[in-house]
């Protein structure tokens, strides 16, 4: 018997057409929840789509379907990796280039941690802090670096100063709104038995509500170190001698297409693993984090 | 120690073309030492508008609470708060949570000797370490309980410490809330909008209606102590006088809600 009408449901070939994602979806098996939206493992399909994209890439390379000027093959770019690090870039070692550029996006994060975080919790503790800076905030926020990146130097000269500013300003706006947000995080029953057993003012901000922030505050420095190596190249457009960014900057006035692609992926790598740290981070930290 | 409401009444001004709504009117409540007073009332009743007011979360717009002696003024270790849920701290353990009190208080180094009492005493003994989050409903509710008792307060406030239990969890924290109440001689004063769970725990019942929110009576009860002086609680909660008395209220109860539809 293998008709398929007569088996049980769950033995017969599911339907995986994209239309079927559509229409009414069939009992889960066991194990899985019925409806949830877009459930599934991706790992597969992500690692797939990666060698699909360097397949294609090698593809148009090596047919010579697409000059080299225009996009260097991937051997290529590993062969700059390789020649940069052994070699260096314009007199100084790939590390060195790396190391500036980290030190610069570190440096702003650290700094815009250090203020944004208490500022942040200010705020969302403090209608007077929140009426002071919310409007400064809120209006240099949305602008682009690139538009005051003139002032910074006008202001603080070419030197470090004024790129470690820029990419702390960018740092520092998300970091200070995710801590005021997170400030709303603990249930109003925490906050009230806290003060039923006694405590004060401030123990309520140090037990309560600054450990039920801390989910949001990770998050915000998560995304805000993000917006630090998104407005890295930016700040190394400034008079800069060293860092990933001025190295992508230089190799493209001199059309080094694979110096300028190596120096992307460079950037993707430290930004990915920073993050992957990030997320460690936040599952060791605030395990609890959604649990209650 | 007693605890005395004399004429406290809870008006919240009017609000874009409503008119101001009185939450509770003229309330007079005395309590004693080692009673258990239970609030029953329908939703909207003020029942955990009174219980802010003992905790001294709001002050009343008229009359006052006074509590051995003093005008209760703001919240204060001496009358701590169980909540339905939320109220404990995901990031400590079991037995941090319920030493958290004491902690906020400066006295850790006490703290934990105290903490391991009432754990054992609420019977978490064995789960001190583990994260609170990854317990029942039920035993959340066990460490809430244990953690308001370890600051030792004057009065217990229970703001309907178990509507969020299922059916047969919350029996059983019935029972165990009484013998605790029994152990510690505490003073309790529990919220609940269960007509056999307020009849049950209580050794005094208010009823209250709502719009305005107050006292419409009361009620002395006698099942606790038999139930503490060994009658099971399933047969206590079966005997006529209970049965009896749990449809008048349960009468009582509809009439109000009959008169406000």
């Amino acid at each position: 018997m293998t008709d398929q009408s007569t088996m049980a449901p769950h033995l017969r070939k599911p339907r995986t057409s994209l239309f079927s994602t559509f229409s009414r979806a069939r009992a889960t098996r066991p194990g899985e929840t019925y409806g949830v939206p877009g459930q599934g493992n991706t790992t597969w399909l992500s690692v797939a789509t990666i060698l699909a994209l360097i397949f294609v890439w090698w593809a148009v390379t090596a047919t010579g379907l697409v000059k080299p000027l225009f996009v260097p093959s991937p051997q290529s770019i590993v062969q700059k990796f390789v020649d940069v690090w052994v070699n260096g870039f314009t007199g100084a070692p790939l590390w060195q280039h790396i190391l500036i550029s980290t030190a610069r996006v570190f440096g702003a994060f650290l700094l815009a941690c250090a203020i944004g975080i208490p500022l942040g919790l200010a705020m969302g503790m403090s209608p007077i802090m929140r009426g002071i800076f919310d409007p400064p905030i809120e209006i240099y926020r949305p602008v682009p670096p690139l538009a005051y990146l003139p002032l910074m130097i006008i202001w603080f000269g070419i030197g470090e100063t004024s790129k470690v500013l820029l990419i702390f300003l960018s740092v520092f706006a998300p970091i200070a709104l995710g801590a005021r947000a997170g400030v709303r995080s603990a249930a109003i029953e925490q906050i009230h038995a806290a003060y039923s057993f006694g405590a004060s003012r401030w123990q309520v901000l140090r037990h309560v509500i600054l450990p039920s922030a801390m989910p949001e505050i990770l998050t915000a420095m998560r995304i805000g170190i993000g917006f630090g190596w998104t407005t890295l190249v930016a700040a190394e457009m400034v008079a800069a001698t060293k860092g990933i960014g001025y190295m992508v900057l230089s190799a493209s006035q001199f059309l080094q297409t694979s110096t300028v692609i190596m120096g992307i992926f460079v950037i993707a790598a430290i930004a990915y693993a920073f993050d992957l740290l990030m997320r460690f981070l936040e599952r060791r930290l605030v395990p609890w984090k959604g649990k209650m | 120690m007693a605890l005395e409401i004399c004429n406290a009444s809870v008006i919240y001004p009017a609000q874009a073309g409503r008119p101001p709504v009185e939450a509770l009117s003229n309330i007079n409540l005395h309590v004693d030492e080692h009673d258990f007073v239970v609030a029953l009332g329908a939703s909207g009743c003020g029942k955990s508008t009174l219980l802010n007011l003992i905790a001294g979360f709001l002050s009343p717009s008229s009359g006052k609470i006074v509590l051995d002696g003093s005008d209760v003024a703001g919240p204060g270790a001496d009358r701590s708060v169980v909540f339905q849920k939320h109220a404990l701290l995901p990031w400590l353990n079991v037995r941090d949570n319920v030493a958290f009190g004491l902690k906020l208080q400066g006295k850790g180094s006490a703290a934990d000797a105290v903490a391991a009492r009432f754990i054992a005493l609420l019977g978490l003994s064995g789960f001190e370490k583990s994260p609170v989050y990854a317990l029942s409903g039920g035993m959340q509710q066990r460490v809430g309980i244990a953690r308001a008792l370890t600051c030792d307060p004057k009065i217990l406030l229970m703001d309907e410490p178990l509507g969020a239990l299922d059916a047969l969890t919350r029996e059983r924290a019935q029972e165990l809330i009484l013998k605790i109440w029994k152990d510690t001689g505490k003073t309790v004063f529990l919220i609940t909008h269960s007509v056999e769970e307020a009849l049950f725990m209580g050794t005094k019942l208010i009823v209250m209606s709502p719009r305005p929110g107050r006292i419409t009576y009361r009620f002395d009860l006698p099942f606790s102590r038999r139930f503490l002086d060994g009658v099971p609680a399933r047969q206590v909660k079966a005997s006529r006088e209970f049965i009896e008395l749990r449809e008048e209220v349960l009468r009582i109860i509809f009439a109000d809600e009959e008169q406000v539809a």
